[in-house]
Parts: C-alpha cells; sequence; structure tokens
C-alpha cells in the first residue's frame, strides 16, 4: 500500500513539473548545445532561411466571357542561394471547373490540380499560366477563386542539419588583432563596474540604515534605476551627456569649469595629467562604467541592507562599552559581517554583468572602445551577418564564465578553509 | 586636542553648506537663471564663520532666532554679491540656512571634547550628504527625461540649461510630445503589445511555475534536488548565448516577427526565478491542511486550486509582479526577434525612434516617460512585497 502512494506521489510530481522542465530545456538549455554546433560551421544569416517554393495567384478575365477564365501562377524559389528538389503543387477548383489545356507536368482530378514541378534551382522564376472555363455557362467569382490558395512542397537541405564542421570560426575570433583588446575591455568593463556597484551598495545600505526621516522614501528612490527600463535611462543619459546640447556640457561651460564640450560617449581617450604625470583615461568606456554602477548599485544596496538590519544589536552596544570610535565599528563588526554577501555578490554582479549587451549596445553601440564581448557577439551574427562566428563568440563567453567560476569557488573554498 | 576638533568641525560642516548651496545653484541655473559661478570662496567664508559663531554662542539665543539671524545674514551678502536674482531664489537659499544651522544646532564646545567627536560628526554629515548625493544624482535622470518630454525642439537647442516648464500654455501644446508619438508613431500599438506580452507571459509562467513549485517544495521523486539547485544555476545562464541559436530556430520555424515567440522566450527565462520564488513559500504552508484534504480525496488539482493557491496569494502577486516588470523591460530578445514595425514591443519602439536621427528628442523622451511610468507606479505601489522578493536576487538584470 506504502509503495503504490510513493509510486503515485512520483508519477504526480513528474506530471506538475514537466512542462516546466520541458519548456526551460527547449529554450535554455537546447540553445546552448545548439550553440556548440553551430559555432564549429560555416553559417551565414541568409543562409538560415529554409527555401521556400512560392506561388503568387492572378486571376484574369479573358475578353467578355465571363466563363472563361485566365489564371497566372507566378511561381518561384525564395532562396537566392539554394534549390529545392521535387516541388509539388496542388490548388482546388469549384466543382464547375473544366481546363483548357493541361501541362503535361500536371493532372486535374476532381476539382484539384496537381503539378510536379521537379528540381527548382536557386532564383528560379517561372510564369505558370492556366486557362479554365465553367462546364455550365455560368459566371466565375473571381475574388472567390483567388481566396483559394495553391499549396506548395518541396525538399531542401537545411545548412544547420548537415554534418560538415570547421575550425574557422574559433580561429578568426582567438587570433583575432583586437581580441586581446576585447578581453581586456571587457574584463575593465565587468571589474570596475562590479566594484563600483558593491561600494556604491555598501555606503548607500550604511546610511539608509541610520534612522532619518523619509527613510523608506529614500529606500524607494534607491531602487529606481534599478527597476526601470533600460532604454529610458540610455537614451535619458546620452541626453545628459550629449555634446552638443547636453545638460551636463552646457552646466560645466555655463560654470566655465571647461571651455570646449567633452563627447564622454564618443571618444575613445582623454589625456589627463595628475601630479605632472600624464595618462590617458578611456573615457567612453568610464562612462559606460559609470552608468553600470549607476544602474546596479541598487542590487548591492538591497542584499548589504538585508544582512546589515540583521546583525544584532548586542555587538554594538558591547563596542560602545569598550569605547570604540565609529570607523573601528566598522571596519572590525561591519564589515566582517558583510564580507559573505559581498562575496556572493561579488559573483552574481560579475557574471552578469560579463553578459550585459544592453547597456553598452544603447549607450555606444559598442564604437569608442567599449566592444565587450557580448557586444562582439551581435556584431559578429548581425551587423557582418556571420552566425557561425558570432556562436563562437558566445561559446568563448561560456567557457570563460565557467572558469572564472571555477577559480571563484576554489579561491572561496580556499579562504573558508583558512579561516 | 580641542583646537582640532573645533577645525575639523567647521570644516566638515562648511563642505557640507557649500554642497547643499551648490545643487540649490544648480537647479536654479536649470530654471534659466543666469548664474556664471558658485562664488565658493565666499560660502567657504561664511560657513566657518557660522559655524563658529553658532558654537561660541551656544545657547545665548534660542535655537529659532539664531537659525533665522544666521540665514537672514548670509541671503543678504549672497543676494548682494549675486544680483538681480528673483525672489524664489533667495527664499530657497534661507531656507537651506536653516536647514543647515538647525543641523549645527546640537553641537556645542562640550560636544566636541567628548571622545571620537570628529568621527561621529563626520559619519552624521556623511549620511546628511549621502541622502542628498545619492536622492540628486538618481532622481535628476528621471526629472529631465520627464521636462524634456514636455520643451519643443528650438526652447531645447537655444537654452539647453532652461528646464522650466511654461504652465500658461493651454494643455494640448504642453503635451504635443504625447500627442505626437500617439498619433504619427503608432505608440498606442506598441503600448498594447507590450501589455499583451507582459501579461500574457505572467499568465503562462504561473500556470507552469506554480505546479512545478509545489512539486519541488511538497512531492518526493527522484532527482528533486537536482532540479532545484539547477533552477539557480539555469537563473545565471547569459542571455546573450541563447540569442543566436535561438534566432536561428525561431526563424526557421517563422516564430520571428510575432507575439508568441516572444511569449515562449520570456516564459522559458522567468520560470525558474518564479518556481525558485514560490517553492520557498509554499514550503513554509504548514502540511496539515494538505493531509486533510487527502483524506478528502482531493486530486492534486484540487490541492492546488483549494488550498495552496488561496493561501499563497501574497506570494504568487509578488512573483507576478515581478514577471510584469521583467517582460516589460525586457531588450535583448526584443531587438533580436522583432523587425518588423507591426510587433513592436514598446522598448524595441523606443530604440528604433532612436535610430533615426532626425527623431526630435522630445519624442524619444515621452516614450521614455511612456515607458517607464508604468512600472515606476507598480514598483512604489507594491513596494512592501517587492522588496522581499528583489532580496531573494529575483530581478535580472
Amino acid at each position: 500500500m506504502k509503495d503504490t502512494l510513493a509510486n503515485t506521489e512520483k508519477k504526480t510530481a513528474y506530471i506538475l513539473t514537466l512542462p516546466a522542465v520541458a519548456l526551460v530545456f527547449a529554450i535554455i538549455l537546447f540553445p546552448i548545445f545548439a550553440n556548440v554546433w553551430i559555432s564549429f560551421k560555416e553559417v551565414k544569416l541568409k543562409d538560415i532561411r529554409i527555401p521556400e517554393p512560392r506561388a503568387k495567384k492572378i486571376v484574369k478575365s479573358i475578353s467578355e466571357d465571363t466563363s472563361k477564365i485566365k489564371i497566372l501562377y507566378k511561381l518561384r524559389n525564395s532562396s537566392l542561394i539554394q534549390e529545392i528538389r521535387d516541388v509539388s503543387f496542388q490548388d482546388k477548383f469549384p466543382k464547375n471547373f473544366e481546363i483548357e489545356k493541361l501541362d503535361p507536368r500536371c493532372e486535374f482530378k476532381k476539382y484539384t490540380l496537381r503539378c510536379k514541378f521537379g528540381n527548382w534551382p536557386a532564383k528560379y522564376r517561372e510564369n505558370f499560366l492556366l486557362e479554365f472555363e465553367t462546364n455550365d455557362g455560368s459566371k466565375i467569382d473571381k475574388k472567390a477563386l483567388k481566396l483559394i490558395k495553391p499549396t506548395l512542397n518541396g525538399k531542401s537541405d537545411n545548412i544547420l542539419l548537415n554534418t560538415d564542421f570547421t575550425l574557422k570560426n574559433f580561429k578568426k575570433v582567438l587570433f583575432d588583432d583586437e581580441f586581446v583588446d576585447l578581453l581586456l575591455t571587457t574584463f575593465y568593463y565587468t571589474f570596475f563596474g562590479t566594484v563600483g556597484s558593491i561600494i556604491f551598495g555598501i555606503l548607500t545600505a550604511q546610511m539608509v540604515n541610520q534612522k532619518f526621516y523619509g527613510r523608506t522614501f529614500m529606500r524607494s528612490v534607491l531602487l529606481f534605476p534599478y527597476v526601470a527600463p533600460v532604454v529610458a535611462l540610455a537614451y535619458t543619459w546620452e541626453l545628459l551627456l550629449d555634446p552638443n546640447s547636453g545638460t551636463l556640457n552646457s552646466l560645466l561651460i555655463n560654470y566655465q569649469i571647461i571651455e570646449t564640450p567633452i563627447n564622454l560617449l564618443g571618444q575613445k581617450y582623454i589625456n589627463i595629467n595628475i601630479l605632472g604625470f600624464d595618462f590617458k583615461l578611456r573615457l567612453a568606456l568610464t562612462t559606460v562604467i559609470m552608468f553600470e554602477v549607476w544602474r546596479y548599485f541598487p542590487l548591492a544596496f538591497l542584499f548589504i541592507l538585508a544582512r546589515l538590519q540583521a546583525i544584532p544589536k548586542e555587538l554594538y552596544e558591547a563596542a560602545d562599552v569598550d569605547g570604540a570610535s565609529p570607523f573601528q565599528k566598522f571596519f572590525n563588526i561591519t564589515l566582517p559581517q558583510i564580507t559573505a554577501v559581498i562575496s556572493i555578490l561579488f559573483m552574481i554582479r560579475f557574471i552578469w554583468n560579463f553578459n550585459k549587451f544592453e547597456d553598452v549596445f544603447l549607450l555606444t553601440g559598442g564604437a569608442s572602445g567599449t566592444r565587450t564581448l557580448p557586444i562582439n557577439v551581435y556584431q559578429q551574427g548581425f551587423a557582418i551577418s556571420d552566425i557561425g562566428m558570432g556562436s563562437a563568440v558566445s561559446i568563448v563567453i561560456v567557457v570563460l564564465l565557467l572558469m572564472f567560476m571555477f577559480s571563484y569557488f576554489k579561491l572561496l573554498g580556499k579562504r573558508v578553509d583558512e579561516n | 586636542m580641542k583646537t582640532k576638533n573645533l577645525i575639523l568641525f567647521t570644516l566638515i560642516s562648511t563642505f557640507f553648506l557649500i554642497f547643499i548651496v551648490s545643487i540649490w545653484k544648480i537647479l536654479a541655473t536649470l530654471q534659466g537663471l543666469n548664474i556664471q559661478n558658485f562664488n565658493l570662496q565666499i560660502i567657504f567664508i561664511f560657513g566657518v564663520l557660522i559655524s563658529f559663531a553658532n558654537l561660541r554662542i551656544g545657547n545665548k539665543i534660542k535655537g529659532f532666532y539664531k537659525s533665522i539671524l544666521f540665514s537672514l545674514i548670509f541671503v543678504i551678502c549672497d543676494g548682494y554679491l549675486i544680483q538681480k536674482l528673483p525672489l524664489w531664489y533667495n527664499i530657497g537659499i534661507f531656507l537651506i540656512l536653516y536647514f543647515f544651522v538647525n543641523k549645527i544646532n546640537k553641537y556645542s564646545f562640550v560636544n566636541l571634547r567628548e571622545q571620537h567627536s570628529t568621527q561621529i560628526i563626520f559619519f552624521e554629515f556623511l549620511t546628511l550628504f549621502g541622502i542628498l548625493f545619492f536622492s540628486f544624482v538618481i532622481l535628476f535622470p528621471f526629472y529631465m527625461m520627464l521636462i524634456t518630454s514636455f520643451k519643443t525642439q528650438i526652447a531645447l537647442l537655444v537654452n539647453p540649461l532652461d528646464f522650466s516648464i511654461n504652465f500658461g500654455q493651454d494643455l494640448t501644446s504642453l503635451f504635443k510630445s504625447y500627442f505626437v508619438i500617439f498619433e504619427s508613431y503608432n505608440f498606442g500599438r506598441y503600448i498594447l503589445t507590450s501589455t499583451i506580452v507582459s501579461v500574457g507571459t505572467v499568465i503562462i509562467t504561473l500556470i507552469f511555475a506554480i505546479p512545478a513549485a509545489y512539486a519541488i517544495a511538497r512531492l518526493n521523486f527522484f532527482g528533486k534536488t537536482f532540479m532545484s539547485t539547477s533552477i539557480l544555476i539555469i537563473y545565471m545562464f547569459p542571455a546573450i548565448v541563447l540569442v543566436i541559436p535561438l534566432y536561428t530556430i525561431f526563424s526557421q520555424l517563422g516564430l520571428r516577427n510575432s507575439i508568441e515567440g516572444l511569449l515562449i522566450v520570456y516564459t522559458a527565462t522567468t520560470l525558474p526565478v518564479a518556481i525558485y520564488m514560490l517553492q520557498g513559500y509554499f514550503k513554509s504552508i504548514p502540511k496539515e491542511l494538505e493531509e486533510a484534504a487527502i483524506l478528502d480525496k482531493l486530486s492534486w488539482f484540487g490541492i492546488i486550486t483549494k488550498i495552496i493557491i488561496p493561501l499563497s496569494i501574497p506570494a504568487i502577486s509578488s512573483v507576478a509582479l515581478y514577471v510584469f516588470m521583467i517582460a516589460w523591460n525586457e531588450f535583448l530578445f526584443s531587438l533580436m526577434f522583432l523587425d518588423n514595425p507591426n510587433s513592436f514591443t514598446l522598448s524595441r519602439a523606443i530604440q528604433y525612434l532612436s535610430g533615426d536621427a532626425e527623431t526630435p528628442r522630445q519624442y524619444l523622451m515621452a516614450g521614455s516617460v511612456i515607458v517607464t511610468l508604468p512600472v515606476l507606479f507598480i514598483f512604489v505601489y507594491f513596494e512592501k512585497y517587492l522588496v522581499s522578493g528583489l532580496t531573494a536576487g529575483s530581478v535580472k538584470g
């Protein structure tokens, strides 16, 4: 009895989870494997459209005779590069229709026209003309005739399914001159964005953890950049930083802080002189990182605030008794209490920033030295229209991420052991 | 020791004063006032003098009169130096000074002698500074977005610093950008598409997630632990990696440029979060209720619809709000899958609009306001539910 109960429980569990598991498998896990497959193939964007045989039906009347009609099918192969084999054609007609002369490739039976057109090479076109008349001489309804759509079928090779593999894509990606630069840009963007957002998160969490008037309101305001749509925020920042009539540049010029406007999103380098040392700062990249910090520090803020509120008050009371200063309390009580959260946050934000596409894409489109790996996936796949290359870059991303996660957990494990 | 504390205190409070007056001056400049410099030296001297005098006078004069006195002195000197500024600007300066003097009122020579007094003062001013700084930095872009959508192209080009809105004009010209994007750019349609996609995603996700979360929370089956850990790993997986294979598959199946295609992808990407949040809540529901239901011969469908769902309305609604926000804000997949303007979502439509360099910026900002408002409204209104879920790491970004 108990056994059957456990069995029904199992069965129910599988029935309940199956839809969700199947969907996640089809849309998330399967594409990852498909990515590996595609990355070893030479596929261009134009290759992925399956060639289709198409027919456009044009109905024309012949002179005054309403019982006779001409039908023109404009046949074509939709693909410019691939042939279609064994094209078959089928169209239906009203019961009183009779065909005048029959094309040798076709047969007309039971008011249905069936044709076998054989193979169509790429770019194939043909005007296929037929004449019909009604056997009882009644008038033909042209509109009704037009509404009946012919069906066409054909076989063609699907470039994605054949087994020609090549290492070309990976060679091109890894030995590209800009690959090192690409990696460095991605690393700067990810690392400084993550660190910046965590520092801001600590500051704001510490701030909101004090008691002051309007604290709940402040907490919502701090989350605004995180919940608002990225499209709206990116374009607002773009207008704010615009060199011609952006608010920031106008303000700086108005206060005579700068003389000529700075193109914060369109200038790759800026020379900075600090204490007699000249160095080049990657300006557009820095701006994009600032946007990233601005938009994502709220997540760090929330996590750290939740942790801060869970720290027992006794710790601080004991420190007060010992006469600890606020700085000492912060460094000796607060920081050790939030390191666990920070290390988790670092990992989450690092992974997400590493894959961040929208923000950079909307702000600069990857120009002026802000091309990161995800932007490269898009540019290879859709701007250069090379699907195989795009896939290869995604595979590089996945491999780098796995390497990061692996070494991060190892490092973390070591530190836990030491403590 | 005492003088060091005194100097530090006056410096910290003065820098705070400089900061708030500067923000006020920036905001005043943006209302079209002609302010060319901050007069930092003068504010600095006054700040030091006021802080010091405040300590010196102590409680000899009542706090209220003292604040008024200092504020008036500052306003008169400031108004004399930067002439011809309207009354509202000076009232603002007066209020800022009043606030500032009130803040430093509680410090006295006795305070400064206490242990760690400078650090305590530093932290207190840092908190105040932080509140103002972050409010300004965060709200300013939103403020700019809203104001720009009410301006005209010429006004924006002539004086980009003039953020003032003429409320005297009639409503049709004030909301002109909004009328234009609805009439000429078809925004009504995009709002409809976005709403259908977002609400559809919410419904389908819940239909898939509730049974799965229930099974993971309650039933024993092979692969349960594997499933619950892989949910989180899948959640970390980058969307950009899915884009190319999904694009090719969807192209071949004819699912691009269709709402169905978007619904499938959005549902799949939000499912792991939804299941994770829901199963956590389901575990907290007492088991006895279900045991009674099993004795009453209720099927699992009955258990879920009659017991689990009514008991977890708060959790389900917060998951629903999240999924709605994720789907509404989503941009990457809508960029990849939609290239026919007839099936654009709001985000995609705004991006498409900006692709044309001729599009006036106020239209772009009006579109941005339209796409932002629902999300911010939902967020502020349901904040209590949402924050707890956010900490569970639910909004991906």
